[in-house]
């Protein structure tokens, strides 16, 4: 057997920005050296546990605690008739009602497994059992389980996500080529290794809140806010996360219920959901359906597309899933119509999962352009090409940059797609049919302000400091990267500290936005650090650089030196020492100049600073295309992804190993989408039934095929400042309908329906 | 989860001892008994830990059959030379079932009488309702979401499918179960729930079982374990089938065929009425599927299930070409 070296830091030229550098923080984790949120040694602590209704519409009447209250080990019991004297957070716009009171245990039951009790006890396993001794009564009202059931009716239309152009009911009459399906996903859930859950402590009125999180700072917010403090008040440290996907951006009503009982019983406490707490306390993809009518020349120019879309919401927020966020931008059209509702119905409000709406939205466009390239016997690969969107015909605007076109083509060289056969059921391999499709995806590149501090130390090491997270996409790497080039010195010269609200300030990692703002703010701080040095390494008296005529100085090899070789040259350390500093600090920012103060707090902790895609003068979104091929059972109705070839256009790649591998779990959660996932709702009492991981599906390591990915984008300096464009939410985008399109030739028959389960093919 | 204490049992007596009194539970690899008790469906006062007690984890392999200890692992069964050699299907059963850090802690005893996979056992507070969990409760199923319950074997008080996968090779080759004072067939080991969906197998409170036996056969030696799911690895079946086949001399007729299905009914179903069809007949793609659809006879879907029905004959059948060499 050979031990592999763990290879910590490759060649030189891995440690700068573009570097294939391996993961910073990689030993650490793969070691079990990454401390974890729920795995913070706190002394003395109490343990909380939550009990959800069991129903799915109504009030609770009646809660009997008394025999809880006496079982072994209970400290508290928490029920919707204890006032915690919260308030109301901000939403992420940053709009707040005025003091309106929160009730994170509230007495109106609006889904099956709402959070209606806490119990807290010296252990874990006393306070579940004591859970056990409660006595919930409920009146019931009647429940709407699904967008289904006729009685959820057809929901509200969300005015902000009606878009038109043209006269698309008109075209699509006159199309002489028409095709429409309506196109389905189920619930879905991000089913994160690591479960929510937080460590809370108070030291009078400070609170410290160990939780995992995908912006420390929007989630001291809410803490600082549900409870009156200053948010300086507030420490949240989220130094690792085990995989948030979208599900950790915001505090919930876990985390209120936590520090609540954690102020009032005067000792920290530790609250972790149980797995399939995991699945209903918090909202996982909304449950969509729309319908898609495209019309064409006989030669596939297309005409008109008509989109009408829904989905399901709770019946307290509006949370819409938005079906026609990709429709309108991926192919050239003159008529276009699209709409999009939310259902409300009994289930907790859905959030954001990877790729949100433009994952569900892909899924129907691009099923319906290969309905519509079999219906005019016309190679999906050229339809596409043949009605390519020249600019964004939504906005109006020019694309800042759009390499789908290469995407499509070099994709389709990797895969081969020119030996394919055109006809449905056409290729085989015994009783295994074989099937090939693509599917387009785009993701908008969002941008945002963010804030960082630079120290080089006496020593030598320079320090990046920011309260961005990282949630295994790779902050701490391409940070490290960063200043690495900028000081050109070696990668483990520097030290990368995020995840702590107390540290500068840092845009939400969602949305792919974190990377390009984060190092905006990083390269612009360690620039200016770095002329600051060489500011005091040719004015300052006691520096051997002074007197070298020079008017800059050169940074690389871990040294400091006068341009060409003309005078001495210096470590890091020697150049300190020479200036007799034991630190240079530097914190900039992204926002404008002069911002007040109150603009960089709501710059970091809520979204009102975020820029769209269309904000400025053009359209900046990231882009991709993937090729599928699948082997379906004839007999069993199995499928099996066989092979994947993935090009994507994300700009400029920070590094490329790490958006490699963004890419890919990408492409495996595209897969789970494709034949796997699905939340099974009991009609008669709206609960998720398959919450668990043993009944919730997600691909394993034998249904990971050969992927292979490929990068064809170009620098976007309009999209971020160094040229990046969003890497983490495109990868899913598209997956899943490559996928049918592929069932589809293999066998025949079109799956409007996610999962693509054996059912549905035999 | 209950507190419970923990007693490492001595000897196999002492185990059978202290088991024959409510709320003491033998624990083995513990990945079903930990695993309902996180649930709150297993709730044992006591457990009694067997894994070390000596004698009880060998596998031997001779001409007349198998002799498998009741502790031994599922991984070290699936990869044993012996019972790779006499008996493929049954180590393909247990490769194919569970995930490799499963494989290397659950016993085969365990394995045994592992439990439904049914959701609504599996959550006794949201789901009061279920005659196996609570006699006379109710069935939460019947009505719900029931595309993994069986459609063989149910009964008005319960539909809840039997998950395992060696328990199916095993019924198809007449293996037998130890426990201790007595030896009884695997088939008549685990039970069909008719009214008492609470009682799975004849095992009474105080036995054990010590091993497993598999007599020799041409057909076993000559056999397979095929398991279709959604999920490539790590899934329960969604129906799969142990068939073993033995040719007369011609190499075509039939001479021996063994068929029992997994995934589609309520215990180890050993589909005979299959068996009888084929005996003495002439395999070819024919007489397999028209023999394979007996396999459904009585077969009753409760909604999303409905697919095994159609499912299951065409894994029969798959499987007997393959043993058939037809495949
Ligand atoms: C996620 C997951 C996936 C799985 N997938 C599969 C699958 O695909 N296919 C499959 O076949 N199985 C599967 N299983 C089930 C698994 O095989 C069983 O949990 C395991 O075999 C049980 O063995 P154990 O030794 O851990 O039993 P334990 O959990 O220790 O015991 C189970 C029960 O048997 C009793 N018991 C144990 N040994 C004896 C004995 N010698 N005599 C009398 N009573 C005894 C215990 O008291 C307990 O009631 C899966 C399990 C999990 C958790
Ligand atoms: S099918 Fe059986 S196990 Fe499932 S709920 Fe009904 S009685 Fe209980």
């Amino acid at each position: 057997m050979t031990i592999m070296e763990p290879r910590k830091h490759g060649d030189a030229s891995d440690g700068t920005v573009g570097g294939r550098q391996t993961r910073f923080e990689g030993n650490l984790k793969v070691t079990g050296g990454a401390t974890y949120a729920l795995e913070y040694p706190v002394e003395g602590l109490a343990y909380a546990i939550l009990v959800q209704s069991t129903v799915a519409a109504g009030r609770v009447v009646k809660v009997d605690t008394g025999k809880a209250l006496a079982a072994p080990g209970v400290l508290m019991v928490l029920t919707p008739d204890d006032d915690m004297g919260l308030l109301v957070a901000s939403d992420w716009g940053g709009n707040r009602p005025e003091n309106q009171p929160y009730y994170p245990l509230p007495k109106q039951v609006q889904y099956n497994g709402q959070s209606v009790v806490a119990v807290v006890a010296e252990s874990r396993e006393q306070a579940i059992e004591a859970a056990k001794l409660i006595c919930i009564t409920y009146e019931r009202t009647a429940h709407v389980a699904s967008f289904d059931d006729p009685a959820a009716g057809e929901g509200k239309v969300m005015d902000n996500l009606t878009s038109g152009w043209g006269d698309a009911e008109a075209a699509l009459a006159a199309a002489p080529v028409r095709i429409e399906g309506e196109y389905r996903t189920p619930r879905e859930y991000h089913v994160a290794m690591e479960p929510h859950g937080l460590t809370v402590k108070w030291d009078g009125d400070q609170i410290t809140v160990w939780e995992p999180s995908q912006w420390s700072h929007g989630m001291a917010r809410s803490y600082s806010e549900w409870f009156g403090i200053p948010y300086e008040n507030v420490r949240l440290i989220s130094p690792f996360i085990g995989g948030g996907f979208g599900s950790k951006g915001a505090a919930l009503a876990h985390g209120a219920v936590a520090a609540f009982a954690a102020r009032k019983l005067g000792r920290p406490v530790k609250l972790a959901l149980t797995r399939p707490q995991n699945f209903i306390n918090y909202g996982g993809r909304a449950a969509t359906r729309q319908k898609i009518a495209l019309g064409a020349t006989e030669d596939g120019i297309l005409q008109a597309i008509v989109h009408r879309g829904a989905s399901e919401t709770s019946t307290y927020a509006d949370w819409p899933e938005q079906t026609g966020a990709a429709t309108p931008i991926l192919y050239k059209v003159e008529n276009f119509s699209s709409q999009h509702r939310v259902v409300p119905v009994n289930t907790v409000t859905p959030g954001a999962l990877r790729g949100p709406g433009k994952n569900p939205s892909a899924f129907g466009i691009e099923n319906a352009i290969e309905e519509l390239a079999y219906k005019l016997g016309m190679d999906p690969l050229e339809l596409r090409l043949k009605n390519y969107a020249d600019r964004d015909y939504q906005s109006g605007k020019p694309w800042s940059t759009r390499r789908l076109r290469e995407a499509l083509t070099e994709g389709a060289e990797a895969f081969g797609w020119s030996k394919r056969s055109h006809e449905p059921r056409s290729m085989r391999d015994g009783r295994q049919l074989i099937g090939w499709g693509i599917g387009c995806g785009t993701f908008p590149v969002i941008q945002a302000p963010s804030e960082a501090m630079i120290r080089i130390l006496g020593n030598g090491r320079v320090e990046v400091v920011s309260g961005a997270i990282d949630m295994g996409q790779g902050t701490y790497t391409i940070l490290a990267q960063t200043a690495a080039e900028v000081f050109g010195i070696p990668v483990d010269q520097v030290e990368v500290h995020l995840g702590d609200s107390r540290l500068p300030g840092s845009a939400i990692a969602g949305g792919s936005m974190l990377a390009g703002s984060i190092l905006g703010a990083v390269h612009k701080a360690a620039t200016a650090a770095r002329d600051e040095l060489i500011g005091l390494a040719l004015s300052d008296e006691k520096s051997p650089l002074r007197d070298t005529g020079a008017n800059t100085l050169t940074f690389g090899g871990g040294r400091i030196a006068v341009p060409r070789d003309q005078g001495p040259s210096l470590t890091l350390p020697e150049l300190m020492a020479a200036l007799g500093r034991d630190e240079i600090e530097v914190r900039r920012n992204t926002l404008p100049d002069g911002a007040t103060p109150q603009e960089h707090h709501q710059a970091w902790t809520t979204m009102a600073k975020v820029q769209g895609p269309t904000m400025g003068e053009y359209s900046m979104h990231s882009w991709c295309a993937h090729f599928a091929e699948v082997r379906v059972d004839e007999d069993f109705g199995t499928v099996r992804v066989s092979r994947i070839v993935s090009a994507f256009d994300c700009g400029r790649l920070y590094n490329p190993r790490l958006v490699e591998s963004q890419w890919r779990g990408g492409i495996i959660m595209g897969i789970g989408q494709a034949l796997l996932e699905e939340g099974l709702v009991d009609l008669r009492n709206g609960r998720t039934v398959n919450n668990n991981m043993g009944d919730y599906l997600v691909p394993t390591n034998a249904d990971v095929p050969d992927i292979q990915v490929i990068s064809v984008g170009v620098p976007d300096y309009g999209a971020s400042a160094l040229g990046g464009k969003g890497v983490g939410e495109v990868g899913i985008v598209g997956v899943a309908p490559a996928i049918a399109n592929a069932v589809f030739h293999a066998t025949g028959k079109r799956v409007r329906d996610l999962p693509i389960t054996l059912e549905k093919l035999i | 989860m209950r507190d419970f204490s923990y007693l490492r049992a001595s000897s196999a007596d002492e185990a059978r001892q202290a088991a024959t009194q409510a709320g003491i539970m033998l624990l083995a690899g513990g990945t079903t008994l930990l695993d309902l008790a996180k649930c709150g469906v297993m709730e044992p006062e006591t457990v009694v830990d067997i894994t070390h007690l000596s004698g009880l984890g060998g596998i031997e392999v001779d001409e007349n059959g198998a002799r498998i200890g009741a502790l031994a692992k599922m991984g070290q069964v699936a990869d044993h030379a012996g019972i790779r050699a006499a008996f493929p299907a049954v180590s393909e059963s247990l490769s194919l079932a569970a995930s490799a850090q499963l494989r290397n802690m659950a016993t085969i005893g365990g394995n045994l009488l592992q439990r439904t996979r049914c959701s609504y056992f599996r959550e006794p507070d949201v789901f009061p309702a279920c005659h196996k969990r609570n006699p006379g409760s109710g069935c939460s199923a019947l009505g719900g979401v029931t595309r993994n319950h069986a459609v063989l074997g149910t009964s008005d008080t319960c539909i809840a499918s039997y998950p395992g996968d060696l328990a199916i090779a095993l019924v198809a080759f007449d293996a037998k179960v130890e426990l201790g004072g007595r030896t009884v067939p695997v088939d008549d080991f685990f039970l069909l729930p008719g009214n008492t969906p609470e009682r799975e197998t004849v095992l009474e409170r105080g036995e054990m079982i010590t091993a497993i036996t598999v007599p020799a056969s041409a057909a076993a030696k000559n056999s397979t374990y095929l398991k279709v799911r959604d999920r490539q690895s790590y899934e329960f079946a969604a129906a799969s089938a142990a068939v073993g086949l033995e040719f007369e001399a011609d190499g075509r007729t039939v001479r021996d065929i063994r068929v029992a299905l997994g995934g589609v009914a309520t215990k180890p179903w050993r589909a005979r009425g299959v068996e009888q069809a084929l005996i003495g007949k002439v395999l070819n793609a024919e007489t397999i599927e028209t023999a394979s659809r007996l396999a459904m006879e009585g077969a009753v879907s409760h909604g999303a299930n409905h697919y095994k029905i159609e499912l299951a004959p065409r894994v029969v059948a798959r499987a007997i070409l393959k043993v058939g060499g037809l495949a």
